[in-house]
Parts: structure tokens; sequence; C-alpha cells
């Protein structure tokens, strides 16, 4: 093995979300030679959010590809080293950038294993910085999860921070079958406590981020931050607020939101992206079924409008913030 | 569902007569009716094949097209490309050109000796000396000269279409008499199997079938040329290559039929699965190649696409990732003329293999029928990739005998005087008289491949006629290879859903 067998956390550290995925993108080649890192800018650059930073340094050019500027390609050829045994780790630089590639991810990577009658295994990694609140240029702010979340054979996971982006990671890697890694780009500079001895939950495992008892906010990945200071300023308002770090779109964790709301009887959903047809509708509907006598009130969202991403100067207006946020719980208090 | 439907389901679940076999007669959309009953036309009639008898129609119908010869000059003129008056057949013109040649007695001499013993069977392959003004290449390329239409590229070709071998200074083999019997074979029975497989969808027994009728040569002569360890990358239409790298011509049928969406383990045979939507597999290909070369392997990668395909995003950035990674693939085009109903002068305004010189590589056109310039050929290129050479493109010059699909109605937009004109240049009938003429092979021979094509069609409409339906809760399996929390619980649901018609099933049955 080319690694410098440097064990990447050796103990409990402080480290931002970026650097927890680029530790945990280091353990999983040196536990297995098949990892690959691939995408535009990964190598020498360590990618535009420096994600990969060292990494092909230390695991050399053939492990981590610096490739063309083509997704579709990447993609494509990142099932074909799949299917030679490989378990590429792909990057797409942003969000906006994803469509190329849509295609391979949805025709191809998604249904090969069913179409195999299960006789091949896809495990690819697709890492995809999302969300606004960086002050970027258009296609550099969206939030496509749904799209992804909507189509069977894909599974799709987004971290909160730096412990989950950590274990994540690792344990994206090890599944079997094609996970779309959404990365909360303005959280990558938060900082969070890594434990490397830590027993991680499953991949697939919504966690309760805050208890509480009058309503439940739920969020995955950037979301979380803003429900957790909405649920702190809540609390001034005398209001005990729930959160659960959904973690997970593709599949959803529903037992745990359920017992959550069948204890609060109450549901707001926050994401970035647009709430029409987004997770949050789906969500609802799935909640509705499930904890309909529980409930006091509709399921309601905060999320994107049914309009393009704004240009930068008005993405605080456009972006759930802990006002919107409140202002929904406050409705779902009302009933 | 429709109002109805629901009204009469929930009906006949309440009073518990009928079940479900009277919710679909109620509804009117069971499965008889889903598949065409009615119209005698079986699961065509899903596919929406108003034209289901097709090519039998080809006769008589009113010619619509221009001769695509003439549209070829047309476009040929108009990128201003070297002249000459183009020949219509390029096959044609090399075989002439070499018929005039010395080497044509030569290698005939060679071959009728071969008949005499089966170490002389080996053909008069590689003889050097006056190569050059035996191959039709030389002369039919580049110099053109005279008039004002567009010259015909190069065709590597071995075997002219009236059945003699020529030469090649850059690609031949070398075959004994067995060998050569074998290629035979292969390509009767493709061709059986897949005439076989046209005439199951006509009976309703296949919801489609992709002919590759025509494409026998391109198929078997690149399919041949590859080892066991090498790994193929087919479009949805590469029976002859399945046959080739011993995939049971049956799973084939499966996805035409509708059981499964694929169905084989592409690692048994290292044949991958079919891919329908254009060019995609040309990337997969492309990344198995790298990972070859990852392993230090010195297998190669196979990838097949057509003359639509290599308008495809994918395709070119196939090209360029091999080309910087200097993947071991090979690149087989087949230009089979039609894309359906475009013609290859909507992909493209150059020859398809001359793209390959953009990408950093190197591209040659071989006669496509020729199954021995076919062989001859990818095994260069598959060489070429084994010693770290990186990929190469070729692009076999075909013609689709038949329809896209049999869904497809070619006399609305192509000549009947083309295929006729192809049909002169045909691959199986061209190995056949040169297997005569060589004294290659005995009446005995053709009788027993016959016999064994009779039978082949008989496995194959028993097989097809016994292939089980796959069980309901087959649309839930393999979604995923570590399980999914919603995909267990929409099955189980529908699990309880089924149940619930049980009682009223065991009901009716016990009457």
């Amino acid at each position: 093995m080319a690694a410098t067998g440097t064990a990447p956390v050796a103990a409990v550290q402080k480290l931002p979300v970026a650097k927890a995925i680029n530790a945990s993108l280091r353990t999983a080649m040196e536990n297995d030679p098949k990892v690959l890192i691939m995408g535009e800018d990964v190598g020498k650059l360590g990618g535009v959010f420096r994600v990969t930073d060292g990494l092909q340094k230390d695991f050399g050019e053939d492990r981590v590809i610096d490739t063309p500027l083509a997704e579709s390609g990447i993609v494509g050829t990142a099932i074909g080293l799949a299917l030679r045994g490989y378990r590429p780790v792909v990057e797409i630089q942003f969000d906006g950038f994803v469509f190329p590639a849509y295609d391979q991810i949805v025709t191809q990577l998604a249904k090969m294993h069913a179409r195999a009658l299960g006789k091949i295994k896809l495990p690819v990694v697709i890492r995809i910085p999302y969300g606004g609140g960086i002050g970027a240029v258009e296609h550099h702010s969206e939030s496509p999860e749904t799209l992804f979340a909507h189509v069977a054979g894909l599974k799709c996971v987004s971290p909160s921070n730096a412990a989950d982006a950590y274990w994540m990671m690792q344990q994206a890697i090890e599944s079997d079958d094609p996970v779309i890694f959404f990365e909360p780009k303005r959280r990558y500079w938060d900082k969070g406590e890594v434990d490397p001895s830590a027993i991680p939950a499953p991949l697939h495992s919504a966690k309760i981020a805050r208890q509480g008892s009058a309503a439940t906010l739920a969020a995955y990945g950037p979301m979380v931050k803003v429900c957790l200071e909405a649920a702190a300023a809540a609390e001034e308002e005398g209001n005990s607020l729930e959160v659960v770090d959904l973690r997970s779109m593709s599949p959803i964790d529903f037992d745990t939101l359920q017992r959550s709301v069948e204890k609060t009887r109450r549901l707001v959903l926050v994401h970035e992206a647009p709430v029409f047809l987004g997770t949050g509708a789906e969500i609802a509907a799935r909640i509705t079924e499930r904890c309909f006598y529980h409930l006091e009130a509709p399921v309601l969202r905060v999320g994107g409008f049914h309009a393009p991403y704004p240009p930068a100067r008005l993405e605080d207006e456009y972006l759930p913030n802990l006002d919107r946020v409140l202002d929904a719980v406050d409705r779902a208090l009302a009933y | 569902m429709t109002v109805e439907s629901t009204a009469a389901r929930s009906a006949a679940r309440r009073s518990g007569t009928g079940g479900k076999r009277a919710t679909q007669a109620a509804t009117g959309s069971g499965k008889a009716a889903e598949n065409g009953e009615a119209s005698g036309s079986g699961t065509a009639a899903r596919n929406g094949t108003a034209a289901a008898d097709g090519t039998a129609k080809a006769a008589g119908k009113p010619r619509k097209a221009a001769p695509k010869s003439a549209r070829k000059t047309a476009a040929g003129t108009a990128a201003g490309t070297a002249a000459k008056a183009a020949p219509k057949t390029p096959a044609k013109a090399t075989a002439k050109s070499a018929a005039k040649s010395p080497a044509k007695s030569g290698t005939k001499t060679a071959g009728s000796k071969a008949a005499g013993s089966k170490a002389g069977a080996k053909t008069g392959a590689k003889a050097k000396a006056p190569a050059k003004a035996r191959t039709g290449t030389g002369t039919a390329s580049g110099v053109g000269g005279s008039g004002g239409g567009q010259s015909e590229p190069e065709l590597v070709q071995l075997l002219t279409p009236e059945g003699e071998r020529v030469t090649h200074p850059e690609y031949d083999v070398d075959l004994s008499a067995e060998e050569i019997q074998g290629l035979y074979r292969d390509m009767v029975l493709t061709r059986r199997f897949d005439a076989e497989a046209t005439a199951l969808q006509r009976q309703g027994e296949l919801g489609l079938w992709a002919s590759l009728l025509g494409q026998e040569a391109a198929q078997i002569g690149s399919g041949r040329a590859l080892r066991a360890d090498d790994y193929v990358f087919p479009t949805y239409r590469e029976h002859g290559v399945a046959w080739c790298r011993d995939v049971d011509p049956t799973m084939l049928l499966g996805m035409f039929r509708g059981v499964n969406n694929g169905g084989w383990d592409p690692n048994s045979n290292n044949f991958h699965l079919y891919t329908i939507v254009i060019g995609s597999q040309v990337l997969h290909a492309t990344g198995y190649a790298m990972g070859v070369a990852k392993d230090g392997a010195d297998s190669a990668v196979i990838a097949y696409f057509g003359d639509g395909a290599s308008s495809q995003g994918d395709v070119a950035e196939a090209f360029t990732f091999s080309a910087v990674y200097n993947a071991p693939v090979v690149f087989f085009c087949q230009n089979n003329q039609w894309a359906i109903s475009e013609p290859t002068e909507r992909q493209s305004r150059v020859p398809i293999y001359q793209r390959a010189q953009g990408f950093g590589f190197p591209g040659v056109r071989v006669d496509g029928n020729d199954v021995l310039a076919c062989l001859a050929v990818t095994k260069a290129a598959v060489e070429r990739a084994r010693g770290g050479e990186g990929p190469m493109l070729i692009e076999a010059f075909t013609y689709r005998m038949g329809a896209h699909t049999t869904s497809d109605d070619p006399t609305r937009y192509r000549a009947d005087e083309e295929r006729v004109a192809w049909e002169a240049k045909d691959p199986i009938q061209r190995l056949r008289v040169h297997l005569e003429n060589a004294g290659l092979a005995d009446d005995a021979f053709f009788a027993r491949i016959d016999e064994e094509s009779e039978a082949m069609g008989q496995h194959v409409r028993e097989a097809i006629r016994t292939m089980p339906d796959p069980d309901t809760m087959a649309i839930f399996e393999n979604v995923y290879a570590d399980g999914h929390a919603l995909v267990d619980e929409e099955r189980a649901q529908f699990a309880t859903y089924l149940a619930s018609f049980a009682d009223s099933d065991s009901r009716e049955e016990g009457r």
C-alpha cells in the first residue's frame, strides 16, 4: 500500500467537516486498496474545497485520479472500475454540475445490480458538495437531493457535523450499493469532535439531535444547525422543540421520526431544496399516514421556493433561516 | 387505475366473490388485453408495432428515400473532401482492384493446395512482396483525383464479396481450414438464432427483437479475436458476439420477452449486460479497461456501439478518457448505415473511423461483411491494447439488412435497391464461396451445419415457450445489494395486499 502509515485520526480531535471527510477517505484508502478517488482537481489541488487534500501525494496518481472535465465520463468510467472490482469515490465539483452525469447515475448506476439479477455490485460513492449560503455564483448552491432520492437503486445521505461526516463516509464506501453523498458545503468549516474509537450508528439511521416535547423539527445536512439554533431560540420563549437529524434521505428512517412525532404531535420539516415535491413532501405524507391520530397539526414544510436558486445577494432571503423555521413552528403550535 | 376499476375491486373484495380475476375482468385491463390477445399479435401490440409486418411489406412499397449513395456524395461535396466518382460499393471496388493483382492467383493457389492436406489448409496469407498492389485499400483511397465526388475511404478487406481471398499489407490472419469452417458455423448459427427470434416475436413470444441480420461477420470476426479473459461491453444487438462468448443464446431472449431486464451474470462469460441507452456502455468499457491497467493484467476490453451512438457525448468522453489514461480498450463501431431511420450522414461529416485521430489513437475502417478482415483487424487492435499501446477505433462498414427492431418499418425511409446491393456482399455467402472454391469444406460439412442450425432453431423455440414468467415479488428483488427500508416496507405491504385476495380466490376454487 502506498499510504503514509500515519493514523488519520489517532485520538479524539476537533475537526472541521471537510477535514473529517478527508481523514475518513484516508482511512478507507488505507483499509482497502480497491478504494479510488476520482474527480476534477482532486489531485494536486486537493479539490476546490480541499476535501481530498494530500491524498494524491500519499496514495499516488493511480489511486487519486484527476479526471478530464466530463462528469458523465467520470461516473461512467467509475461504473466500469466498480465492475472490475474497485470502489471508486467520485467527486462532482459542485451540485449544479452533476447533471451531465445524471443519465449515467440514474439509467446505469442505479439499475445495473437489478438488471444483473443481483450478480454484480456497484459500490460507487458520488460526493456532491451541495446547498447554498456561501455567496457563490450560479449553479454552485443547489440542493438536488430529491432528484436522486426518487431513484430506486440509489441511496442518499447527508451528514450535518464532523463526526457523522467521518463515519458516514466510511460506511458509504463500505456499502455495496451506490451512495450519493451530499456534503453540506456551507458547513465544511464547522468544527466538531471526532472520536475514532466510537461505534457509529448505522448509515441510514436518524438521530435525535436535541430532545424536546412541543414539536419536532426534522432536517438533514446544512439545515440541522439552523434547526438547533431555532430550538435554542424557542426554548427562551418557553417552547421545547425536538430536533431530528435525518442523516439519510434514501432510505429515510421513518421509525425514529415516527417515535418523535408521536411524542411531540407536531412536525416541521426543513430543507434548502424547493418544497414542491421535495423530501419534505414525501415525509409529510408518510408521517400523516403513520401518525394520523397523534398529530395535532398538519405537517408543515420550510424550504426553497419554486424558483431558480437566486443570485447570492438574495440567498439569505431564499434559504430557510431561524425566523422562517420559528414562523412555521408558531403556525404548527397555533393548531 | 380508473374510478370504475376501483369500484369493481372494492365490490369484489366486499362481497368476497370474484376476487382477483373478477377485478381484472371488470377493469378490462388485465393481462390478456395488455398482451393484445384480441388483436392476435401477442405482446407486439403493447410495443406499438403498427408495422409488425415491416420487413415483409418491403416489396412493392413506393420508394421515398433518395438512394443513400447519392446523399453521401452530396454530403461529401459539401464538406469539400477529396474527389473521385464515388463507387457505390466500396467493397466491390476493392474486390476489382484486388482481382487485377497477381496476388489473387497466388492466394488462390495456396487455397487450392490446401484442399489436399490439413497442413496445407492454411491460406497463403502474409505474402509480402507485391502486397500494396493487391490491396483494395491503396487504390481506393486517398489519391482519388478524377471527378467531383468523394473518394471512398480505406477499407481493409481479406475476402471479397465474390469470395476471393486477398491480402492486406498491415492486417492478415493465418487460419486453418477448421478455423475458417468454425467462423462459417458461427455465422450460420447466429443468423439462424436471429431469424428464430424474429419469428418468435411475430408469434407473440417476444415483445421485441433487434435483429443482427447482415452484421454476422463484424460480430463473429471481432468476437473470435478475443480471449476468455477479455471483457465485452455490448449494445443490445450483439447476439453474434454473445455466441462467441458462449453465452447461452436463450439468455438473450429474457429481456425481449419481458421476464427480466438483463438477467445473466456478466462475469461468467465476461460479457456485460445488453445496454439499451445508446453509447453508455462505451464509458463502462473504458472504466473497466482502466481497472485492467491498474491491475497490471494484459486483458483487453472491447466496446461495441453503432454509427448512431458515435454522436453521443458518452462515446466522445470515452474516447477522451481512454486516450488520456491509455486504457486497453478497443472501440468496435458497427456502422450499419442506419440509426433507425437516420443515415450515417446525419451522424457525421467525416468517416467515423477518422474521428480517432483527433483523440490521439488510430482508427481503421474494415469491411464489416468480411469475417476474416474483422478478425484480423480486431486481433491487431486487441494485441495493441495488451501491449500497453492504448485504445483503437475500428469502424466495421456493414449493413443492417433487416429493420432496426421488429417495431420498425424500413420501407418508410430507405430504398429496396440499397438492400439488394448489400445482399450481394452478404458475409456468409462470400465465406461459403471461399470454402467451396478453396476446397476447404465439402458437402457433408455444409449439410452438418444445416442440421445443427435446424436443431438450434428447435431448441430456441422450445426454450422460449417454456420460459416461465417471474414471480410477482421479483419486482422487489435485487433493487439494492444491502437492502433498503422502503423496499422492505413496500414489499410487505404489497404481499399483504395480494394475500387479501387469497380468501376469495380459494372460495371460488372451492365452488
